[in-house]
């Protein structure tokens, strides 16, 4: 009872810690803006271990965070593995030809505006499906391989991205794309000068959206026949072998391969759209 | 009405393309039929056929071509196949029959419908926290932005088991994951909302000598619904996804998940292609009602 006793102490002050740091006169330095969240998982973090060990869990059923760090040591090689299949060979090419072909469908989307009347309503209704639901289908169709989680993903990605693309081309105002008629300016000049520019971040928005996806797609296909590696066989497996120190292993591969991926996407975005409202700096 | 004719166009070219393609990719498995009944195929050894391309078979056993929109265990069914089996099991077979899919249906929408309102309240209540407290927004709401970034579904299977193991089965594990994916739409849709108002419109109830109750009832709250109801349909289709992928782990027994898991164990694609209609139907239903929420919500609060 002392460690459960000692996790609510911990949490307690933990929170009037952050309660001060917020509320006191440095809340916007960007010291106090990296500490308090980290405080917060810190607490988290510990009062888990504290609470898991306190109340006597099954460490079965629930593992403490040094046992899944311990595991995820040891571990390393299948992890590595698992994270080429499932996130290098699977979900970054469906990534990439996904958005890809969904890209250049906008443009044509966007030139032919018998299309866009057609197609954008059609996209925005498969785009709130359950799109998951086609990996058995196309698991059959492509084999047990990368291909077929590639392909998940393909079509898990091409809808969101579409739609923010098209959304995205259509974001000038008729003044500016006057302008650059005035200018002499014919079409591929005022798409690649104009138009595509501004519609960066509708772009890089589709492009974050798709980063989770493909990562969901590619382990939820996993969950339908793979080769025995990726990382959803082996959560799935792990969980029937209830070894779930492997299967929490697997999480925190994913949960930081998933903030790489949009980290990484969300680095670009800065880079490329500097002059967007959203990219300045808060000033206070 | 403008739209109508194009949307209608392009349904229209989908549909050409899927009864174009059936033939094409059932092509294999129908000569193989039709040579064990018999008839005379073009490359008639299977090696050579296993070889062989898929359209240069279609057009040398052009008259296997109707066989192919009718196979028992197509690779690619046909629309018509679908719709009939569609048909079959949601009007012919009784309701509380296993082999209904109105029966799977309801067994996925109530844990779909349960984890949405489970999401949303919490969602909401931790909007209000986050927007008041200024601890809360600071330690919580990073967090709630990275775990988007993080596969959530990965976790399910060991959220069931988990779950399991202490003795909660079938709906609320399910609700459980269902709630998890509606809950952070609703909570980063929810505090831009309760954060609409502007610096003016907050002044103008410190003029009134309003207090933070009112100033939440009668300003923040209202002006935070086109946000909340633009987060619910985001929000509903996600949790119908995490009830369907949360029966997955169950080892394919009930729902519209464990429809697509038995499916794609015996390869009956039909199944999984009506299991997946039918929660499209569903999904579109669900933005639908939503939607018809939304509008008559706002068009009460003056704001459509």
């Amino acid at each position: 009872m002392t460690l459960v006793a000692l996790a609510l102490i911990l949490w307690l002050a933990a929170w009037a810690l952050n309660v001060r740091l917020a509320n006191g006169p440095g809340s916007h330095t960007p010291a106090v803006r990296l500490a308090v969240p980290a405080i917060f998982g810190l607490t988290l973090l510990v009062m888990w271990e504290l609470l898991v060990r306190g109340l006597e869990v099954p460490l079965v059923i629930l593992p403490a965070p040094s046992q899944v760090a311990v595991k995820f040591a040891e571990e390393l090689p299948t992890l590595w593995l698992d994270f080429k299949q499932t996130f290098l060979k699977g979900a970054l090419s469906g990534y990439l030809i996904g958005c890809g072909a969904a890209f250049a469908t906008a443009i044509l989307v966007d030139r032919f505006d018998f299309l866009r009347r057609g197609l954008l309503p059609v996209g925005n209704f498969v785009a709130a499906l359950p799109i998951v639901g086609t990996a058995p289908i196309l698991v059959m169709w492509f084999g047990f391989d990368w291909q077929s989680k590639a392909a998940v993903v393909v079509v898990m990605v091409y809808f969101p991205m579409l739609v923010n693309a098209v959304a995205g081309l259509q974001e000038t105002t008729a003044m500016q794309r006057d302008l650059m008629r005035t200018y002499g300016a014919g079409y591929w000049a005022s798409l690649t000068k104009l138009r595509l520019p501004a519609a960066l971040p509708f772009i890089f928005n589709g492009l974050k959206i798709s980063t989770t996806l493909a990562l969901i797609g590619a382990i939820v296909a996993e969950f339908f026949g793979s080769p025995t590696m990726g990382m959803g066989f082996r959560i799935s497996t792990s969980v029937g072998q209830l070894a779930l120190d492997m299967v929490w292993a697997e999480i925190v591969v994913a949960a930081l391969a998933g903030s790489a991926f949009y980290g990484a996407v969300a680095l670009v975005e800065r880079r490329l759209t500097f002059w967007h409202p959203s990219q300045r700096k808060q000033q206070h | 009405m403008r739209t109508a004719g194009p949307v209608l166009v392009v349904v229209a070219a989908i549909f050409a393309i899927w009864y174009a393609a059936v033939p094409v990719m059932n092509i294999k498995e129908t000569l193989t039929g039709l040579e064990r009944a018999g008839a005379q195929v073009t490359p008639d050894s299977p090696m050579a056929r296993r070889d062989a391309g898929h359209l240069g078979l279609v057009l040398q056993n052009s008259f296997a071509i109707p066989a192919t929109y009718a196979q028992d265990r197509p690779r690619l069914p046909a629309p018509h196949q679908v719709v009939l089996d569609l048909w079959d099991t949601t009007v012919e077979k009784k309701v509380t029959s296993k082999r209904s899919l109105v029966y799977h249906g309801w067994i996925t929408l109530s844990a779909t419908l349960l984890g949405f309102v489970i999401g949303t309240g919490a969602g909401i209540l931790l909007a209000v926290g986050i927007v008041y407290s200024r601890a809360m927004d600071m330690s919580v709401m990073p967090w709630a932005i990275a775990s988007q970034t993080i596969p959530i579904l990965a976790i399910a299977p060991m959220i069931i088991v988990v779950l399991n193991s202490v003795g909660l089965q079938g709906l609320v594990p399910k609700a459980i994951i269902s709630a998890y994916l509606s809950f952070f739409p609703v909570v980063v849709g929810m505090v831009k909302g309760l954060r609409a108002p502007d610096a003016m419109q907050m002044d103008l109830l410190r003029t009134y000598n309003a207090s933070r109750t009112q100033a939440f009832w009668k300003l923040r709250l209202p002006a935070s619904m086109p946000y909340l109801f633009a987060s619910l349909k985001i929000g509903v289709a996600a949790s119908l996804v995490g009830a369907i992928v949360a029966e997955l782990p169950a080892g394919g027994a009930t729902g519209l998940g464990g429809r697509m898991l038995t499916g794609s164990y015996y390869g009956q694609m039909v199944q999984i292609w009506s299991a997946l209609v039918f929660a499209a139907i569903l999904a579109a239903g669900l933005v639908l009602i939503i939607g018809v929420i939304q509008r008559g919500t706002l068009k009460r609060m003056g704001l459509a």
